[in-house]
């Protein structure tokens, strides 16, 4: 069913009137929410100032292409696709942490760091740039980092960027469209609430 | 009438309000309703949650470029309806004696009563005469019988879900049904029981039912925050802003940052409200014969600061010396917890309400403990909309615990194991945070900076604030509560237990956005800058209508008390005008 339906379905029931209640017209609003035909819905509800900083934020580049490349190969390395969905970059998760960048520019500065660590540590090893070495060998560097309490010497820098890239790596793919359909989120939409579905209840000892 | 606004004022307005919050918004739905020509200055911008320029409810994480982090802008998150924060550019605060204060404020009709939780709590018999009971503060200028009567109006007014319980302490509104519980709420009911920690629906004005043709009911997608669209929740703007324009009786004035309130030096009576146009930086004046402030506890006592003159040298209403005193916050708390019974949990839409559907009221008495006042308890968990933030800090939980095949992980990690780990944790996080009362104390107070002001040339406001081992104990306990019930669900705290040197975690005094108590009310007007109907001991037609006029904060929420205290002022004006005493 449609929100649209199920907003009107809750007005009619609570009410018995359609036409002129707020109920209807929440129901075409969230239709239109849904479907963004309005380019005023487009823009989330942000201010001027907002709408200004954005597209100020947009206009801008913080990474250069090599950063950006480098960020791709990590986060596909912390989410990678599998059987269920795609993979960090598949659901955009460079450009997000591009974006972040800008907007909390306190990542500036770890972020851009911690690219430089890890090229610096793949020349040492290997000769080459991380983007450059094979797959196994960016799994040699990664598996000195990924893990914290391992504490290899040596490695707390890395230990604290890949934490970062991981973390802003989770935001990203999960926020996205495919990692909310992966998660199994099934909200933000218009429903009656009627508690916890019985069988859940049962399997809790709670039915 | 809706985007009326006046560029000068013509006219002498019976009554001006400034600040369209709760106690702002049921000023002048009061008095337009009794025929008064009311004007409302507010400091920010019109705001209607139904109107699509504004409308954030809805949206998905991913149309945020942020994915719905806060910013300085909306620290809240990106599609909190919020306008304003913690650090508004160009209108700063300062802090003395190394306090540590932070003021949230919202440059919005309705102002912060748009993304607020919408807990809806009475106060008590209790809370209003607590000095009786302990010895520490004060005792109100009323009781709750004064008050019940408004309390009823507004629950009918505004609606208000829960659950008929008949405590001593938690009085019952007249409750629309609450919905019921979600998963982690059905436990913590279960393991809170055990623990003889009283835990029951909570209270929030959401409509669960239609109470008018005006507002829609809940359709339960979480996000009271954002405010919404059909009006069912309950918000300044939306429920009482909003019908009041309807009368045709009120003009708006949007952008109008008050400097001062205008008395006449002959008689001392309030004529009027100076204030800047933000947009224009031009000065300008409005004229009214009564002036009711609503811009919030601490706004307040920094309009009647600075309302200084010959006639009033320590600023207006303030001959007790007691305005910005006794400023106090809720106290607050909060811990998270991992529960592993709700591991690969099944997927089923979850949102309900805004905000947490069950609740633990003060259920100890403190004549037993070694902290004088009581604390009510939130809670949240369940299958949320991932958003900025989800999964931050697996590396500190998933190497706690075995793997869905039983095996052991590593913390941290990377890859298809790792993917798994996010999906197996979902929906298994769950919080809980104290809301207490602190006692309210001279000696914490804002006053006027002598040296800075804001980008309108206003003196700003200077905080000094300290906690008190009252409410360091009572944090302290707070978390050996969370402690026990957090092992009843055989949960595993997410933090360790906060140290006497971090304050037992307490939050910043202002962080928990209940600031009350500076213009406060009493019956000596020595001790007090308000009477029992908060009008100013020192200029009769002066009234205070926000939570300044609070003697104590109570272990409850402020904003349904500042609603049922604000319809009782606005009664009595109406009633002082009609007599002819006003």
């Amino acid at each position: 069913m449609k929100r649209r339906d199920v907003l009107k379905g809750i007005s009619l029931s609570a009410l018995g009137l359609a036409g002129l209640n707020p109920q209807v017209k929440a129901a075409e609003l969230a239709d239109e929410v849904a479907n963004n035909k309005d380019p005023e819905f487009k823009q989330f509800g942000r201010t001027e100032y907002e709408k200004m900083r954005d597209a100020k934020l947009f206009a801008e580049q913080f990474f250069n292409p090599h950063e950006m490349k480098t960020i791709s190969v990590l986060v596909d390395i912390i989410i990678p696709r599998d059987e269920r969905s795609g993979s960090a970059t598949e659901a955009g998760v460079p450009e997000f942490i591009e974006f972040m960048a800008k907007d909390k520019p306190d990542f500036q500065t770890p972020l851009r760091g911690g690219l430089g660590w890890i090229d610096n540590e793949a020349q040492k090893r290997f000769g080459k740039v991380f983007v450059d070495i094979t797959p196994a060998q960016r799994i040699e560097i990664v598996e000195d980092i990924a893990y914290p309490e391992r504490k290899k010497p040596g490695m707390s820098h890395g230990v604290v960027f890949f934490s970062l890239m991981r973390n802003l790596t989770a935001s990203g793919f999960w926020s996205s469209k495919i990692g909310m359909a992966d998660i199994g989120y099934q909200g933000n939409t218009p429903n009656t609430w009627d508690g916890v579905p019985e069988e859940v209840l049962r399997q809790y000892g709670l039915g | 009438m809706e985007r009326f606004q006046i560029k000068e004022s013509p006219v002498t307005y019976d009554v001006i309000v400034i600040g369209s919050g709760a106690g702002g918004g049921m000023a002048v739905h009061e008095l337009t309703k009794a025929g008064a020509k009311v004007c409302l200055l507010e400091a920010g911008q019109h705001y209607d949650p139904a109107d699509p320029k504004y409308i954030t409810q809805l949206k998905w994480s991913y149309e945020s470029p942020r994915r719905g982090a806060g910013t300085r802008y909306r620290p809240f998150g990106d599609f909190d309806a919020a306008y304003g924060g913690w650090d508004i550019e160009g209108e700063p605060y300062t802090t003395k004696d190394n306090t540590k204060f932070r003021w949230f404020r919202s440059r919005m009709l309705g102002g912060r009563t748009n993304h607020w939780g919408r807990i809806s709590l009475r106060f008590g018999p209790q809370d209003f005469k607590r000095k009786s009971i302990d010895g520490l503060g004060d005792d109100w200028p009323i009781g709750y019988e004064d008050v019940a009567p408004f309390y009823d109006e507004v629950d009918k007014l505004i609606g208000v879900f829960g659950s008929v319980e008949n405590l001593p302490n938690d009085p019952d509104s007249i409750f629309l049904p609450p919905p019921k519980p979600r998963l982690h709420e059905h436990l913590l009911l279960k393991g809170n029981k055990n623990l003889g920690i009283k835990t029951i629906p909570s209270r929030l004005s959401i409509l669960t039912k239609a109470i008018n043709d005006e507002r829609g009911t809940c359709f339960y997608c979480n996000q009271c925050n954002r405010s919404c669209i059909a009006y069912a929740d309950f918000s300044s703007s939306s429920c009482l802003c909003k019908p009041a324009m309807k009368t045709l009786n009120l003009g708006v004035i949007y952008f109008a940052m008050a400097r001062e309130v205008l008395t006449d030096p002959q008689t001392g009576l309030a004529n009027g409200v100076s204030y800047v146009d933000t947009q224009t930086m031009e000065e300008k004046t409005v004229r009214g014969r009564i002036v009711v402030l609503a811009a919030s506890a601490c706004e307040s006592a920094r309009l009647l600061l600075n309302s200084k003159s010959a006639r009033f040298p320590e600023g207006l209403a303030n001959s007790s010396g007691v305005v910005g005193k006794y400023l106090h916050d809720s106290t607050g708390s909060s811990r998270g917890a991992i529960v592993p019974m709700l591991f690969d949990r099944k997927r089923y839409n979850e949102d309900g309400v805004g905000g947490m559907h069950v609740y633990s009221p003060w259920w100890l008495d403190n004549k037993k403990l070694d902290f004088p006042r009581g604390y009510h308890i939130e809670y949240w968990g369940g299958m949320g909309m991932p958003a900025y933030g989800f999964g931050w800090g697996i590396e500190n939980v998933n190497g706690m615990f075995p793997d869905r095949k039983g095996a052991t992980r590593e913390a941290g990690g990377y890859g298809a194991s790792l993917k798994d780990d996010y999906r197996h944790f979902y929906g298994a996080y769950i919080g809980m945070g104290g809301r207490g009362e602190a006692i309210a104390r001279e000696d914490n107070y804002c006053e006027i900076d002598p040296e800075k002001v804001d980008k309108f040339g206003i003196p700003v406001l200077r905080f000094h604030y300290k906690w008190s081992d009252y409410e360091r104990l009572q944090a302290k306990h707070m978390h050996q509560t969370f402690e026990q019930i957090i092992h009843e669900l055989g949960g595993i705290p997410l933090s360790p237990t906060p140290t006497a040197e971090q304050d037992y975690g307490l939050n910043l005094p202002g962080e928990i956005i209940h600031e009350v108590g500076t213009i406060r009310m009493g019956d000596d007007p020595n001790k007090s800058a308000l009477n029992k109907w908060q009008q100013a001991h020192d200029v009769k037609n002066l009234f205070v209508v926000d939570a300044a006029p609070f003697v104590s904060q109570g272990d409850k929420n402020c904003t349904w008390t500042i609603l049922a205290l604000s319809m009782r002022a606005s009664r009595y004006i109406v009633e002082e005008r009609k007599a002819g005493r006003l």
